[in-house]
């Protein structure tokens, strides 16, 4: 048995039943009684705040008036024909920036409707009923190539399933789900939750899955123009950003913070993987804390994020940063790595510049200083990788991602883009279910003419 | 400070908040319990002759919710008193002699008889309660043996029956009101007429509370039937209300003292009853909901509530609403307010305009210069308050009186004198001078 002090890299710090309390569900689903009590708090508002927030326009008033009334899969319902995915998003959207901030009474009391949970409660009890609420239409006989089966894959899949076309989905790895299954932190999907929604979203039937398919290697997107009507691309962000100091490919212990987290995602069993002893994160969004809360969760003792600029411009949300702290997680800001030290082929630790903010530019102000690290994980972001999108039909590109206009069509006639790979997105579960679900509809009507 | 002693008939009470005859009154110790959480007097629950009835064992309650499950509405197929007529006696009289300062009023319910009537008054003047409460009202099972609402609804009926229990008793008698009829002041009329002393009002309202959807059955469900019961509660505040109220401005019972019930749940539903004219209040429901601590608010919040004004007694503003309550035709047809919304109070949920827009006026805004804004377009706005009973937020919305300018709805000028609809050139019988 190790523990959190042992010296390096090792697996097995905590006992057992650790491991299941520390990946247990963040947010303990809401009782039946407390359902209700909470559902009676909202005031069925007018044009309500939280449905404009929310970028599938879920009708939240009417979902949680039906959950008031007894009616919890008609509340499903509701809330799943705005947004496929509304359980995943009960688990994962930021409400707190987004639905209940906009609540007339976080406005009124600083205590919003607790509408994550509540679309939690409803979906959940859908799940549990194992009904599919939805019903496909009369075949179209239309054919439609969704490439990537993330979030937005998925939300087009369904949408377009259930308007009648015939769906393939093209996946590289060997699982659906995108984030949901290999990129969101473990303790907010958790009994296998990712795979029963996407269980759920194919049960409507229509969609065919092909698992091992990657653009730029076994698919060719000119071929599926030419074999399908429409292709929807939604293929994430596949690559990460580098940080560009020596050592970060040659010194064991630097890892890559979005594949550390798929690892640990498809772990069996957590005990068996490995963590430091000191681990720095390096970045500011949500993988960095992801990472940093997992890795102290893992029983890592000292865990420390770094991040150049202040906490207000971190891009993980207040929340997301209290869970940090509150979860031990240090958060030291304005500084930015500027070196890595090793011994003996190991990371060793991470040298910082400290940073300051000069005439509305970040430069470095002189001072350093280095924190000992056995594992430093970088998570700076990630970017995409048009792999496969060259050629005779090169899609547009804008800062990197794919140019898609208001129905998330390409510069490239029959294909369509959405999620993380398009620019100008929010890079949020919530909007990539969005952008599929726009693009179904954009490819119903152009294949269909109405 | 308030003095709370409570003087009905002559029956002394440290404060107006009686329990009314029900379920909390039916036995000592829940009687001895209620007078030590500081209850005024009690309501035994109604005692009968003969051998006594049978309660069913299944649900004999129902109730409606409001949010949060606050019980704003119960119902009852409770019957009278289940226990031996000699066991409540008993108990009465040790209860009177163990609490000498409270009320101890008995409800009664016996078969329109007057030998009925005449022995159980001559027994349960033994105990040497404060005076007696006839019971014409209860609206289920007993109405069905020609007793309480088949008494009640029988304005004949009633006279009788009270002119008996007037000649075979020295004690105060109380009769109680049924609101299932379509004009209380002939019940009360008919009470007065047969030399009653007081009355006090309402009774339960005939009621089914719900269906069992999966049963298809009124609900509560009584293995697989339900019957009507006597619903009482918050919802019927209103309605016992304007009862009293009808009381207390009838020509015929104009003074007639009331006990009264319906709803009473704080301070301030007892004063509202008192401000229309009732000597004291009798408590129930509330009650059940919550226990016989609730009393406790009340009396401090009476006190309080009179401190404020001034108020030596209740008498000291025992029905001064009486006078304002008056019939529509007299309401000043001159009088405009404004709905005005308080924006730093405003938590933009908007239910104010969407109510107005879709069943009332399309007075108030949504968009103000491409902003969710909510304001009052007073050239729409007929004053009727709507959007201040709906708006979440306490105060948010006032009705504001008009008194300067144009009114930009009708074109009136505001504050032109009192003018109501029997002299309005509208009203086909208008007594306007040609």
């Amino acid at each position: 048995m190790g523990s959190t002090r042992a010296e390096g890299i090792q697996a097995g710090r905590l006992a057992p039943a650790d491991y299941e309390a520390n990946f247990s569900d963040i947010h303990a689903p809401l009782s039946r009684h407390e359902a209700f009590v909470e559902s009676e708090r909202c005031y069925f508002c007018h044009d309500a705040p939280c449905q404009t927030a929310c970028p599938t326009s879920i009708d939240i008033p009417l979902f949680i008036r039906e959950i008031a009334s007894g009616n919890d899969l008609g509340a499903a319902e509701t809330i799943l024909s705005a947004n496929i995915l509304g359980g995943m998003c009960a688990r994962v959207c930021p409400t707190e920036t987004l639905c209940e901030e906009a609540c007339v009474r976080e406005h009124a009391e600083g205590k919003p409707v607790k509408i994550g949970l509540l679309q939690r409660h409803a979906t959940d009890r859908l799940m549990e009923s194992g009904k599919q609420p939805f019903k496909r239409a009369a075949s179209t006989g239309k054919k439609v190539a969704v490439v990537g089966g993330g979030p937005a894959g998925l939300s087009c899949a369904h949408k377009l399933a259930e308007l009648g076309h015939e769906v393939t989905i093209y996946e590289a790895k060997d699982k659906l789900g995108g984030l949901n299954e290999f990129g969101i932190a473990a303790y907010k999907s958790t009994d296998n939750f990712a795979q029963r929604e996407v269980d759920f979203i194919l049960s409507i039937g229509g969609i065919t899955v092909k698992a091992g398919h990657a653009l730029g290697h076994n698919l060719d997107i000119a071929k599926l123009r030419q074999s399908y009507d429409a292709v929807f691309v939604g293929t994430g962000l596949a690559g990460v950003n580098k940080l560009g100091l020596a050592g970060e490919e040659t010194l064991s212990g630097v890892v890559d913070a979005v594949k550390y987290i798929a690892e640990l995602r498809q772990a069996k069993d957590l005990a068996k993987l490995p963590v430091g002893r000191n681990v720095v994160v390096i970045g500011g969004g949500m993988t960095a804390v992801d990472v940093a809360v997992q890795s102290k969760k893992l029983g890592a003792e000292s865990v420390t994020i770094v991040y150049r600029r202040g906490q207000g411009e971190m891009k993980a949300s207040a929340y997301e940063q209290h869970l940090a702290q509150t979860s031990g997680v240090t958060i030291r800001t304005f500084a930015q790595p500027a070196g890595l030290v090793g011994a003996n082929g190991k990371v060793t630790g991470v040298i910082f510049d400290e940073t300051e903010v000069k005439g509305g530019k970040l430069t470095a102000s002189g001072g350093q200083y280095t924190l000992p690290a056995d594992m430093v994980f970088t998570a700076i972001g990630q970017i995409f990788v048009p792999d496969g999108l060259n050629g005779a039909d090169a899609l547009a590109l804008e800062s990197g991602r794919i140019v898609v206009d208001a129905e998330r069509r390409t510069s490239v006639k029959h294909i369509w883009a959405g999620g993380d790979c398009i620019a100008g997105g929010q890079d949020l579960t919530v909007a990539a279910v969005e952008d599929g679900k726009q693009a179904a509809l954009s490819i119903h009507h152009t294949l269909m003419g109405a | 400070m308030a003095d709370l002693r409570n003087n009905f008939l002559g029956i002394k009470s440290p404060n107006p908040f009686w329990l009314a005859s029900a379920p909390p009154t039916d036995r000592l110790v829940n009687v001895t319990r209620a007078f030590k959480a500081g209850w005024g007097g009690v309501v035994w629950k109604t005692l009968g002759d003969g051998d006594p009835i049978v309660n069913v064992s299944g649900p004999r309650y129902g109730a409606i919710h409001g949010s949060d499950r606050r019980l704003i509405g119960l119902n009852n197929i409770e019957l009278i008193t289940d226990r031996p007529l000699e066991i409540n006696l008993q108990e009465i009289k040790q209860v009177k002699r163990d609490w000498p300062d409270r009320a101890v009023v008995v409800s009664l319910m016996v078969p329109c008889e007057e030998p009925n009537w005449k022995a159980i008054l001559a027994r349960v003047e033994e105990t040497g309660c404060d005076g007696v409460e006839l019971n014409f009202g209860c609206p289920h099972g007993m109405s069905e043996r020609g007793m309480g609402a088949a008494v009640g609804q029988v304005p004949e009926y009633i006279e009788m029956v009270a002119r008996w229990c007037k000649a075979h008793t020295r004690m105060p008698v109380i009769v109680k009101l049924t609101p299932n009829i379509t004009d209380i002041r002939f019940p009360a009329r008919a009470a007065k007429k047969g030399g009653a002393d007081a009355v006090s009002l309402i009774n339960t309202i005939s009621s089914i509370m719900s269906v069992d959807l999966d049963q298809m059955s009124p609900w509560p469900v009584v293995d697989g039937q339900g019957t009507h019961g006597g619903y009482c509660g918050p919802a019927v505040k209103p309605i016992a209300l304007n009862m009293v109220a009808e009381i207390g401005r009838d020509t015929e019972t104009r003074g007639l003292p009331i006990s009264a019930i319906g709803g009473v749940t704080t301070w301030k539903d007892a004063a509202d009853f008192i401000a229309l004219g009732a000597g004291n209040v009798q408590v129930c429901t509330a009650a059940m909901t919550y226990g016989f601590k609730i009393v406790e608010e009340m009396k401090s919040g009476l006190s309080k509530f009179m401190d404020e004004k001034g108020y030596q007694t209740t008498e000291d503003f025992r029905g001064l609403a009486l006078p304002k309550v008056t019939d529509w035709q007299y309401l000043n047809l001159n009088y405009v307010v404004k709905a005005s919304i308080d924006q730093d109070l405003c938590i933009s949920c908007g239910r104010c305009h969407q109510v107005c827009e879709d069943t009332s006026h399309q007075a108030i805004t949504n968009m103000v210069d491409g902003k969710r804004k909510f304001v009052v377009k007073d050239e729409e706005c007929v004053g009727c308050n709507l959007c201040a009973i709906t708006c979440p937020v306490q105060d948010c919305i006032t009705m504001v009186p008009q008194t300067k300018g144009t009114d930009p709805r009708t074109g009136f000028e505001y504050g032109r004198p009192y003018a109501n609809w029997t002299t309005h050139p509208n009203n086909p019988g208008s007594k306007a001078a040609e």
